[in-house]
């Protein structure tokens, strides 16, 4: 049997080239199941349905922490002393600019609802602590104002909002 | 590990073996004739005290798996039980969390051996690197390692460690769930941790059988970082080697005993006999004491993205020192400058704890 070598692609590279790209497409299918195993399942996803919150016994000035998706909500009636707080600050001098209202809903702007995780390395941060009556993480010394906004620390963004909707005005759907 | 052996066993049972599978020849090059600079001094045992220090945790570990159960309700309580109830069970358990500090304390004086005699350089740069990789999966597992008790530290170490992933711009989050397998650390990550916490261990015993097949192919470098010229340089590794090797192991077990002994948990964090709270986080979150200056440069640097970076960075440089360091001279003995550096580097690390440890100003 001869061997010539030539410049030309032949039939056979194509096979070559065809067998090896079906073998990587089936050693990434194999993988796949291997990776995606990781993944929340199905109880967590399930354990992670909304819940419901009675918004009653909750004091003007007071916080609440509840438990969601094993993440802390904390769920402040704020004071009016607090919103002006949080609304007097220029916008722009923020390190993550938001405004208080777009962190609020509307006709509901005494009720902040954050998830109590600070954004930097996922401690839980202290309500009514710190420099601007908000949020004071222990760990690393992050500072958070009354609407959650990051304003001081090595923390990058604002506490994140939950998705949330108000089911009546002493109730709270989070999830 | 030096091409082929010259060793013949003279029992014909063990000829007939060795013609088959040349295991004896193997050990025997490897370990009784092979040969070894005859100035090495007492900072080149540590190879030894290392495998010696593996081989402990992968026993003990083995039998505490026995006991334990990876369940975040009931982890916690396993390993109190481990302690109060299993026979010898407290004996296991402070060899076994005493023994990963002894471990990166051993493992730490033989990073600076290399580093001060030089032996990451030619010819020696895939031992080195092999090496790196061995600190890196030891890193891994000592920290998961940590989760496991499930406490308050190894709740908010683990916690904390695996938010690092999510400053990855775009795909952080994702990644974190992941690794989480949930929507915060939870039974599935418990879960996780303990499989791969054993596994790891005989991923790293296996690179640390390239690891010494390279340093048997370079050949140990020495004190005085010049290759040895002529057989009189070298003695045979058996008895010399092994012996002082064996006489550094047992100086380096009456050190781990007084610890097991007498302060087994002096290295740990009283918050770690608290069990694990999502709801509250300790005042101050510190990794155990070996993961202390790389957690200092995270707190150092107010960007989380950037002090990751850095974090991670002051890790993987050391895998390109060979090339970063292009002085012909290998031992740091006839490098002046370099000694004085060497002495600056140590000094900073064993001091950058007090700089993780210390919590941050409160914001006023």
């Amino acid at each position: 049997m001869t061997t010539t070598s030539s410049a030309q692609h032949t039939r056979r590279d194509f096979l070559y080239v065809a067998t090896g790209a079906v073998a990587a497409v089936g050693a990434a299918a194999v993988v796949w199941p291997l990776i995606s195993q990781m993944n929340p399942d199905a109880s967590t996803i399930a354990a992670g349905a909304p819940i419901e919150v009675d918004l009653t016994p909750v004091a003007e000035g007071q916080d609440i922490k509840v438990f969601w998706r094993g993440k802390p909500i904390y769920i402040s009636h704020r004071t009016k002393k607090q919103i002006d707080d949080a609304r007097a600050v220029p916008v722009a001098s923020l390190p993550d600019p938001e405004t208080d209202q777009a962190r609020v809903k509307e006709g509901h702007d005494q009720w902040l609802v954050v998830i109590g995780i600070c954004t930097h390395l996922g401690c839980i941060p202290i309500a009514h602590e710190g420099a601007y009556d908000g949020f004071f993480c222990p760990c690393h010394g992050s500072v958070y104002d009354t609407s959650g906004r990051i304003r001081q620390g090595p923390a990058p963004l604002n506490l994140p909002i939950p998705p949330y909707a108000f089911v009546s005005d002493s109730k709270l759907k989070i999830g | 590990m030096s091409g082929p052996s010259t060793y013949q066993p003279s029992h014909p049972a063990l000829q007939w073996f060795e013609k088959r599978l040349p295991l004896i020849g193997l050990i025997h090059s490897s370990f009784v004739a092979y040969p070894t600079p005859r100035n090495l001094n007492y900072w080149w045992t540590f190879g030894g005290i290392l495998s010696m220090m593996l081989g402990v945790q992968i026993v003990t570990g083995v039998i505490l798996a026995m006991h334990y159960t990876p369940h975040v309700d009931m982890a916690f309580n396993s390993v109190e039980s481990i302690v109060r109830d299993v026979n010898y069970g407290w004996l296991l358990r402070y060899l076994h969390s005493n023994g990963a500090s002894m471990f990166f304390i051993a493992v730490y004086i033989h990073m600076f051996r290399g580093l001060y005699y030089g032996s990451y350089k030619a010819p020696r740069e895939v031992l080195w690197i092999l090496g790196v990789i061995i600190y890196l999966l030891m890193m891994a597992t000592g920290f998961m390692g940590y989760v496991l008790p499930w406490g308050q530290m190894s709740f908010w170490g683990a916690t904390v460690i695996t938010n690092l992933f999510s400053a990855i711009p775009y795909v952080g989050e994702s990644i974190v769930t992941l690794l989480w397998g949930g929507y915060s650390v939870g039974n599935p990550t418990l879960n996780r941790f303990f499989s791969l916490h054993y596994l790891l261990p005989f991923v790293i015993a296996g690179v640390v059988v390239l690891h010494v097949w390279a340093l048997h192919v370079a050949g140990q470098n020495n004190p005085a970082g010049v290759e040895p010229k002529t057989e009189k340089d070298m003695v045979p590794f058996t008895p010399y080697a092994t012996i002082k090797d064996g006489f550094g192991m047992v100086c380096f077990m009456i050190f781990y005993a007084w610890f097991v002994f007498y302060i087994p948990n002096y290295l740990g964090d009283p918050d770690n006999y608290i069990q694990a709270n999502p709801g509250v986080t300790p005042a101050h979150i510190v990794p155990e004491w070996y993961y202390l200056p790389f957690y200092a440069i995270l707190r150092s640097i107010p960007s989380k993205l950037g002090g990751v970076i850095a974090m991670f960075s002051a890790i993987i440089v050391l895998a390109f020192l060979p090339w970063l360091d292009s002085a012909k001279t290998r031992s740091s003995k006839y490098r002046p400058l370099a000694k004085q550096f060497f002495w600056i580097f140590v000094v900073g690390s064993a001091a950058s704890p007090r700089r993780a440890s210390t919590s941050l100003p409160a914001a006023s």
